[in-house]
């Protein structure tokens, strides 16, 4: 029942954060919005008992990537976009076009009998070891290697980053 | 929800109202009259030149690409940490492989000069 709660919130806070990023004009106001949506995201993956992806979502996508989105809005000048016209004249046969889509999805999952499920499952009760424990076994013994090259991607990054902003002076 | 995340959840909901309780609040309480002169710059304030959404010059960005870099290895020790009791010294060893071959980006990136104020 608390759970059923949960969801609903969580997924209200994804779906109206989603729809006040496409919407608000300023497109720092859309940042923020979409940092509301994010949240809404984690709280999901928590009530999936999904852990990790909790903390991934909140230290990952709104910790950092939000900061790179924040810094590019900050970098490019947007008074151009910020006084245009938001949506263009093409409205109504994107109306269409996307309940046409939305009407064969809806048929292709009733088809399909995913739609008769019941809404809002609960997640089933976790048994053993914890979300990160499992993850840090694998990740840590199983997947040693990956692990470590990870490492190696992430220096690459560093020296491409670097490389490209830095005035060669 | 997990056991031991309603605490969490309540300090939250305690957290976004609080704001929002304070200014609703104010505004009843205060008198309003609002006046051009009140938005001007106090005193020896200087007028604003020009607009503050203007452009910043792209070394900031790399601090900011170096800092999502350095939050995805932070987000590779948590299950480390979670387990370092069973992974022992094996795991001490692999996290330590993965540190040095960052901090030699990090390294590399400080001598470059990338992280200088200007």
């Amino acid at each position: 029942m608390l759970d059923t709660i949960f969801f609903y919130v969580f997924a209200l806070l994804t779906i109206g954060g989603a729809i006040a990023t496409i919407t608000r004009r300023s497109a720092m106001h859309s940042a923020l919005s979409l940092i509301v949506s994010l949240l809404g995201v984690a709280g999901l993956y928590l009530l999936q008992k999904a852990e990790f992806l909790f903390a991934v979502q909140i230290v990952l996508y709104i910790g950092g990537i939000m900061v790179l989105f924040l810094f590019v809005i900050m970098l490019v000048n947007l008074d151009q976009a910020a006084k245009e016209r938001q949506f263009n004249r093409q409205w109504l046969l994107g109306l269409v076009a996307s309940v046409l889509v939305g009407a064969q999805m809806v048929w292709m999952l009733n088809s399909a009998g995913v739609l008769s499920l019941p809404a809002a499952v609960p997640a089933p009760a976790a048994t053993g070891p914890g979300n990160i424990e499992a993850l840090a076994d694998l990740l840590f013994r199983e997947y040693l290697l990956p692990f470590e090259v990870a490492s190696l991607l992430l220096l690459v990054a560093i020296v491409g980053s670097v490389m490209m902003a830095k005035k060669t002076s | 929800m997990p056991e031991g995340y309603l605490p969490i959840f309540v300090f939250m909901v305690v957290a976004l109202l609080f704001p929002v309780v304070a200014i609703v609040a104010a505004k009843l309480v205060r008198p309003s009259s609002p006046f051009a002169t009140k938005l001007e710059a106090y005193e020896c304030g200087i007028k604003a030149a020009s607009s503050s959404r203007g452009r910043y010059t792209v070394r900031f960005y790399i601090v900011a690409i170096l800092f999502v870099i350095f939050d995805v290895e932070t987000i590779f020790l948590y299950p480390w940490a979670v387990r370092y009791q069973s992974l022992g010294w094996f795991g001490v060893a692999e996290v330590t492989v993965f540190l040095v071959i960052l901090v030699v980006g990090y390294v590399w990136a400080y001598k470059k000069g990338a992280l200088q104020w200007v």
